[in-house]
């Protein structure tokens, strides 16, 4: 039964995992272009969710549209402006150019909101609920039900819309899309406004499990970085399995090793899958 | 040669500095040395190579635990530095010879997380390092002010030798291979360069000093903690740096971490609490507007002059 509950625990863990990973997988299998501000991405997703339920009582669950809308209205600026202007640069240029962005963006965070912790106090939480002995914790649960959809509906974005179509063309040869009469820059844009988009998304999920601080920025990148290698770049099965393997990583190592090594544990399984696989458990793939 | 020549008369001009008995100018010129190591070392896997490692604190780190837990040990502090480059070096190569076939971001993160690992493992390795209560180091019966110039002179030694190293590098058989591998690899290895032996070797020697500046750096501090010595910004620092100098020149990362010295020392001074977001418009600036470096920008103007003049 403990192990049915860790599964269960590991598999709600893995699912939000998957949905902070899947923006930070398409923007780089796209642009290939790591972006080191998804962190940071994903906890400014988080205080919005945060103003939006102190300020207007918004409940998490709704203010994904409102973080999703902004993240990526700023996603798309910042490409447009700024980063599609070494897109092809060197892969060092561009990392540091992130990470020098992400440094912006996280001072501005700890100005605005300095760094303590905050979580969102539900006035009326789900609380759980108890299945055939298993504990069903409801809101994360739900978190995750809707982190899947996000992920369903853009997966639905990107094989059926006529955008989708063409991001997943650029992805595939950028010289033969731009023939094609496909605005590469533009794409660019609107798929790196997409990635922050469900960063942001994740981040109005994510309030209501883990604390909001601007610190922990670097450890959703953390965890994008290693669902991205361990699940294979550039698919969003990836993405999932990448998470749901995290996920399950994290719970059983906590049960075997201490919690405090969850993290431990997963980057050395990273180094040892870059050595000898570098594409990940489900391969390179390209959005078909 | 002639440049290198003037750099090392700097380097003894610089060496001067106690003369002025200011322990404030003192500290400002250990930190350079410092800086000068670490952005040296990176230039040859970083710049030369083209390789963007990121395995910078992994080094920096072990290098200090290394050094704190064998003068812990009673070892005499000159041993327990060399000790300390001894096994960031074979770290290197051990690490290097398993992450360098990967390319780009691969590499990228490998690197990286090579770091966030040895992090990791400290921590947790609490009857040797101490966990994260940190490590301190014994106490050094030496007046401050002898202790200061003790630790300029054997930082900026460092830097001497690290600024050798480039040399030779750049100058050399294996500065040339890098170049090559830095421009097209397969090319390089079908020509006959064995691609994977100078990767190493360029991976090892940018760790080496930086495994003793380490060492250096815990006996100056007295005091080490994992997230100080692994701290992502050891690594960055050091980059930019190199960038700001000129990445690939033998000069670049010297002039980088001089002028990076006084700009983070005026930015702490001054605006600390937007430290970060200052050091994020630097990189942006500079990646924007000065792509090749100073001392890029300074060849380019150059040349262009030459040109007009009607030289060649």
């Amino acid at each position: 039964m403990l192990y049915a509950q860790i599964l269960l625990n590991g598999l709600v863990l893995g699912g939000l995992y998957a949905c902070i990973s899947v923006g930070f997988s398409l923007v780089w299998g796209v642009l290939n272009v790591i972006n080191v501000l998804h962190g940071s991405f994903v906890v400014l997703g988080s205080y919005i969710a945060y103003f939006a339920y102190a300020h207007f009582g918004i409940h998490p669950f709704f203010s994904i549209i409102i973080a999703g809308a902004l993240l990526f209205a700023l996603g798309y600026v910042v490409q447009l402006g700024l980063i599609n202007r070494v897109v092809g640069a060197p892969v060092l240029t561009t990392l540091v150019l992130t990470f020098g962005l992400d440094l912006l963006l996280n001072n501005g965070m700890l100005l605005a909101f300095s760094a303590d912790y905050r979580s969102v106090q539900l006035a009326n939480p789900l609380g759980s609920a108890v299945v055939a002995g298993l504990v069903f914790p409801l809101d994360r649960l739900v978190a995750m039900l809707l982190a899947g959809v996000l992920t369903g509906l853009l997966y639905l974005l990107l094989v059926r819309s006529k955008i989708g179509r063409a991001i997943v063309a650029v992805r595939m040869d950028r010289e033969a899309a731009a023939l094609m009469g496909v605005d590469v820059k533009k794409i660019y844009a609107i798929t790196f406004g997409i990635g922050a988009l469900m960063a942001g998304a994740a981040g109005s999920l994510l309030s209501l499990v883990f604390p909001i601080s601007p610190l922990a920025g670097s450890e959703y990148l953390s965890i994008a970085f290693i669902v991205c290698i361990l699940g294979g770049l550039g698919s969003i099965s990836g993405a999932i399995v990448g998470g749901i393997a995290l996920g399950l990583i994290q719970s059983f190592g906590a049960l075997f090793i201490g919690p405090q090594h969850g993290l431990t544990i997963a980057f050395v399984l990273l180094i040892i899958l870059l050595i000898f696989k570098p594409t990940g458990i489900m391969g390179r793939r390209g959005y078909e | 040669m002639k440049r290198p020549v003037i750099a090392l008369i700097a380097f003894a001009i610089i060496a001067c500095l106690p003369l002025l008995g200011d322990n404030y100018l003192l500290r400002l010129g250990t930190m350079f040395a410092m800086y000068a190591v670490l952005a040296q070392s990176w230039n040859i896997i970083g710049g030369y190579a083209g390789y963007p490692s990121f395995a910078t604190a992994a080094f920096f780190g072990l290098g200090a635990y290394t050094g704190a837990i064998l003068q812990g040990f009673g070892w005499p502090m000159p041993l327990a530095w060399v000790a300390a480059g001894l096994l960031a070096a074979v770290f290197a190569g051990a690490m290097g010879s398993a992450i360098l076939h990967l390319k780009g971001h691969y590499f990228a993160i490998a690197s990286l997380v090579l770091a966030e690992v040895l992090l990791e493992v400290t921590t947790s390795w609490t009857s040797l390092t101490g966990g994260g209560m940190g490590l301190n180091l014994p106490i050094i019966r030496m007046s401050i002010a002898a202790q200061a110039r003790l630790f300029f002179w054997s930082m900026l030694g460092l830097a001497v030798l690290t600024f050798l190293m480039s040399w030779y590098v750049s100058a050399g058989r294996i500065g040339f291979a890098l170049r090559c591998i830095r421009q097209n690899e397969d090319a390089s290895s079908m020509v006959g360069i064995n691609t994977t032996r100078y990767k190493v070797v360029a991976f090892v020697m940018s760790s080496l000093f930086v495994g003793a500046a380490g060492a250096l750096y815990a006996s100056w501090v007295f005091y080490i903690e994992p997230p100080d010595v692994y701290s992502v910004m050891t690594t960055i620092r050091p980059i930019v740096m190199t960038m700001l100098g000129g990445a690939g020149t033998l000069l670049g990362p010297v002039i980088g971490s001089a002028i990076f010295l006084v700009i983070e020392e005026v930015v702490w001074r001054n605006f600390l609490s937007v430290h970060a977001a200052v050091l994020g418009i630097l990189i942006v600036g500079l990646i924007f507007y000065l792509p090749n470096g100073i001392v890029g920008a300074v060849a380019r103007r150059f040349r262009k002059r030459g040109a007009e003049n009607g030289e060649t």
